[in-house]
């Protein structure tokens, strides 16, 4: 019954697929995509800690504090342009955001 | 030793049912709810594993911050619910088939790692703390020093990603009359006042 690396292993690769899931089926809603990554982030981070606590090595734990530097940034500037391209389209569907043809 | 198994047992399983709810709940509201019980879920494992600063970290940074923001957005933006969800089953069997796909590639691969040369298995016990250290002074110690070009760095991205969500959602809207102090305080004496000299009984 004692609780390894394998298992949190297992429960952040669960966590990252279920993130994967969720962006292939919420093609629609911009903010669930938005959730997915962070789900997948925080999959990482499961994972950088575990590492860092099963080996001993505190660095690690520094690693995930910047993982989750970057993850609050980048939901903040997401929704920030989620909020613009909302305010101009009337829209957030994944398929109307086409402005830029690519 | 048996209590701390069935407590991981028990907040991993939270963890990744509310992860499942954040994929199929029909409401974005719930979502969020879902993916802030997640994020307290996942805390909870970092402390039962000894990584109690990354856990409160995680608390505060994500449910304090950063589902609080996506509550917002998702409340403030007016989308029309049942028109996002069309396209959900249609895109089902395909994001099913790669997920589970990338599952089993990754659970393959955590089994080759355990049975290969580099085993996971001298690493299934946590180590024992030689010294006695708390997890916040130890991560301190390496952080402030060895990687703080690193922590200025991090600091840097957030300022960076704090002004650029300003400048992206800041509008000024034509039409509002707004107090401009600087402008009212620069104006010469001369713009506003006139001297003038009034002749008894004349007037101006």
């Amino acid at each position: 019954m004692v609780i390894g690396l394998g298992h949190y292993l297992f429960v952040a690769a669960v966590l990252f697929t279920l993130g994967i899931l969720g962006i292939f089926l919420n093609r629609k809603n911009v903010i669930v995509i938005l959730m997915c990554v962070e789900l997948m982030l925080l999959a990482v981070n499961i994972n950088l800690v575990a590492f860092s606590v099963f080996q001993g090595n505190v660095v690690g734990q520094v690693f995930a504090m910047l993982v989750l530097t970057v993850a609050a940034a980048e939901a903040a500037i997401g929704l920030a342009i989620l909020v613009v391209y909302f305010r101009n389209r009337g829209t957030i569907e994944v398929e109307d955001i086409n402005a830029m043809k690519g | 030793m048996i209590l701390q198994a069935l407590a991981f047992y028990v907040f991993a399983f939270v963890v990744m049912a509310s992860a499942a709810m954040v994929v199929v709940s029909r409401n974005p509201v719930y979502s969020v709810l879902f993916l802030i019980l997640a994020f307290f879920n996942a805390a909870a494992l970092f402390v039962l594993i000894g990584a109690e600063f990354i856990a409160m970290i995680l608390v505060i940074v994500y449910v304090g911050a950063v589902a609080v923001l996506f509550l917002f957005v998702v409340m403030m933006l007016d989308i029309n619910l049942t028109e996002l969800r069309e396209g959900f089953l249609k895109y089902l069997p395909v994001g099913a088939l790669i997920g589970l796909v990338l599952l089993a590639e990754i659970l393959l691969g955590l089994g080759v790692i355990g049975g290969g040369t580099t085993s996971l298995t001298g690493l299934d016990k946590a180590t024992p703390q030689v010294i006695a250290i708390d997890n916040t002074r130890a991560i301190g110690r390496v952080l402030y020093t060895q990687y703080f070009y690193l922590f200025q760095v991090a600091g840097l991205v957030l300022l960076v990603a704090m002004i650029g969500a300003i400048v992206l959602t800041l509008r000024t809207r034509p039409g509002v009359r707004r107090q401009r102090v600087s402008e009212q305080l620069y104006r010469p004496k001369g713009d506003a006042v006139t001297v003038v000299k009034v002749p008894t009984r004349g007037g101006v």
